[in-house]
């Protein structure tokens, strides 16, 4: 359904036949198309905007090589800028979770329904195996339907502890009785899950803040899921905002979204996108990967 | 009130408001060249250039704006799809609590089976709705479970069967089949069943939700839209989109948690809300 953008602009260059340096105007012709595929693939609106700007700047002038079509040429740039926006300059950071001084605590923040559960549960798992470290889970989320017994459930699957359910507790006293167990039972980590909230929530929004206020996340991630869409910038900008989150993982990306809200939340916070989900089993994680986003956001 | 001349400049505008509120770019194109038809250089204030904008959405949204049909079959066989974490089984406690409250005996059986604790969070919803729940052990067999679901409620002579469903993203086939089963495991029951196959759209999607719909409809015969979490800042732009598409009826919008906050879907409050235009 969506024409990739060397698609796109194999058709506006062939109508081009000039050579030598991009002139200003087919620069402008080609990054209309560009503005266009970004939107396809959900950038948001003032994000795509400044994007193609910076790319404008970039481009005009540059000199086509020979080997290649001026067509080419751009998707190139287009891509690179993409990707050394994606990537933030921190690559190193990418997969890695600040864990040190234990118990470390992690607050998972984001909408409802956006997967902070699930990736909860599959951060423990992969700190477990892949570092040793020893977690604890605690579910803050005292209002959806059972959503403290899915925790546990998920802590069962993957032999991860959780902090036992007591009725009737506020998510700071959870929070804190966490840390408590956390530090008497000698956990490296311990991972707060939250309640799915609106970033217009008022009440909801200044819950989440006590808790941090409470234990002072070493992390704290937005989890964003892949096929959102316009809506990307406002709900990182307001989370950031108002919690300070210290990182993103976007979800649901074995879907066929484009996902480009992950170029929303990374130009808006400027923090770094960690991992993605790529499905609902407890192992399907993995580390950000700047370049191959790139090339789905652009449908390449 | 300042009136402007209605030109190139300002269709753009109307265009990004639409593009933002995600109605996609051949869409929103689509709806500000119907606005610009015949009006280009007349002089217009930003309110009647917004009440423009929000009549032609309405009027898009007006033939797509249906309630769920009922039928006198018993069961009414309501199943319940999408991908996930869209809304599904909160939307099934409201709309459950909504039937029983228009007099209907209602049964749901709990047919996602695969995802932790899916089955106690349906479980609550039933006891909030007051509605029996149907289950089965985590990990059996979806369709045998609807199979069942469906002897029970023709014995007990319920109004209205509800299945709840796994969420699946429409890219993975071997779910989306496993989903083309439990429909056809239930033909082999009624052959007019289900009556109704309801697909959960959550608002905060983009572009990706026209695959969802498009793939639902071939491999589960979607008859009809519901649109949650639209009390969020989303505007669900993409259900115009949808409308323009495939013309499938939207039943009713999610506007928040509580078991009362399912309405039905109304053309001109959605589309007044899109546009910010600013009512009574
Ligand atoms: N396909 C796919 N599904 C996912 C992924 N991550 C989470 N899910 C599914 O998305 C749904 C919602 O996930 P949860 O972890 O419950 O989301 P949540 O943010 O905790 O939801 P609330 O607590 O209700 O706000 C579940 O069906 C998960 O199995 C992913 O990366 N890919
Ligand atoms: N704000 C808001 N939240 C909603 C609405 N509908 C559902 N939710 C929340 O969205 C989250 C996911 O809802 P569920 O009903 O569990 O979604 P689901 O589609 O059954 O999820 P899976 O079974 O995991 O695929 C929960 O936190 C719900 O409380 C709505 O209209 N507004
Ligand atoms: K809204
Ligand atoms: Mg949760
Ligand atoms: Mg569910």
């Amino acid at each position: 359904m969506f024409e990739n953008l060397s698609e796109r602009l194999s058709g506006v260059f062939d109508r081009l036949t000039k050579q030598g340096a991009l002139s200003e105007d087919d620069v402008k012709t080609a990054l209309r198309e560009v503005r266009v595929a970004l939107l396809e693939a959900d950038v948001s609106l003032p994000v795509a905007r400044d994007f193609v700007k910076a790319v404008q700047e970039k481009a005009t002038g540059q000199a086509v090589t020979k080997s290649v079509t001026p067509g080419q040429q751009v998707v190139k740039i287009v891509h690179d800028e993409l990707k050394s926006v994606l990537a933030g300059g921190d690559e190193a950071d990418l997969g890695t979770l600040k864990i040190d001084n234990p118990p470390a605590p992690i607050l998972m923040v984001g909408l409802q329904g956006s997967g902070k559960t699930t990736t909860t549960g599959k951060l423990a798992k992969r700190l477990t195996e892949k570092e040793g470290k020893r977690v604890l889970m605690a579910s803050l989320d005292i209002y959806r339907p059972a959503a403290m017994q899915q925790l546990q459930v998920l802590g069962t699957q993957i032999g991860v502890d959780t902090l036992p359910i007591v009725a009737g507790e506020s998510a700071v006293q959870i929070a804190k009785r966490a840390k408590q167990q956390a530090t008497l039972g000698g956990y490296d980590v311990y991972m707060l899950d939250t309640a799915g909230r609106l970033q217009i929530d008022e009440v909801l929004m200044k819950e989440v803040e006590d808790v941090r206020d409470a234990v002072n996340p070493r992390e704290t991630l937005l989890v964003v899921d892949g096929l959102t869409g316009q809506v990307a910038v406002e709900v990182a900008e307001e989370f950031d905002g108002k919690i300070g989150i210290s990182g993103v993982v976007l979800t649901r990306m074995d879907g066929d979204g484009r996902g480009g809200a992950a170029l929303s939340m990374r130009a808006v916070t400027g923090k770094p996108i960690k991992f993605v989900g790529l499905g609902e089993k407890m192992d399907a994680l993995e580390t950000f990967d700047p370049d191959r986003i790139a090339g789905r956001i652009l449908g390449m | 009130e300042v009136k402007r001349e209605l030109d190139d400049d300002m269709l753009e505008q109307l265009e990004e408001l639409l593009i933002a509120s995600d109605m996609g770019v051949d869409t929103a194109l689509r709806v500000t060249a119907n606005i610009a038809e015949g009006r280009m250089g007349r002089r217009v204030s930003s309110r009647e250039i917004k009440e423009m904008l929000a009549a032609e959405v309405a009027r898009i949204m007006d033939t797509v704006a249906r309630p769920m049909p009922l039928y006198p079959s018993k069961p009414q066989v309501v199943l319940v799809v999408g991908v996930n974490g869209s809304g599904k089984t909160t939307t099934i406690g409201k709309l459950a609590s909504q039937f029983r409250a228009a007099g209907k005996s209602v049964v749901i059986a709990a047919g996602d089976t695969f995802r932790a604790a899916a089955v106690e969070q349906l479980q609550v919803w039933g006891e909030r709705a007051g509605v029996p729940v149907l289950t089965a052990p985590e990990g059996s067999d979806p369709a045998s479970l609807a199979f069942d679901a469906m002897t029970k409620a023709e014995a007990d002579g319920a109004d209205l069967l509800m299945i709840d469903t796994a969420g699946r993203l429409q890219n993975r086939q071997d779910l989306m089949e496993e989903l083309a089963k439990i429909v056809r495991v239930i033909r082999k029951k009624d052959p007019d069943a289900p009556h109704n196959t309801l697909l959960v759209l959550d608002a905060t999607t983009g572009q990706n939700a026209i695959s969802q719909v498009e793939t639902f409809q071939k491999l589960a015969d979607v008859s009809g839209l519901v649109m949650t979490k639209l009390d969020g800042t989303a505007k669900g732009g993409i259900l115009v989109s949808l409308a323009d598409k495939f013309g499938l009826p939207i039943h009713a919008i999610g506007v928040g948690e509580q078991i009362d906050d399912l309405q039905p879907f109304d053309p001109e409050e959605f589309a007044a809300a899109l546009t910010g235009l600013e009512t009574s």
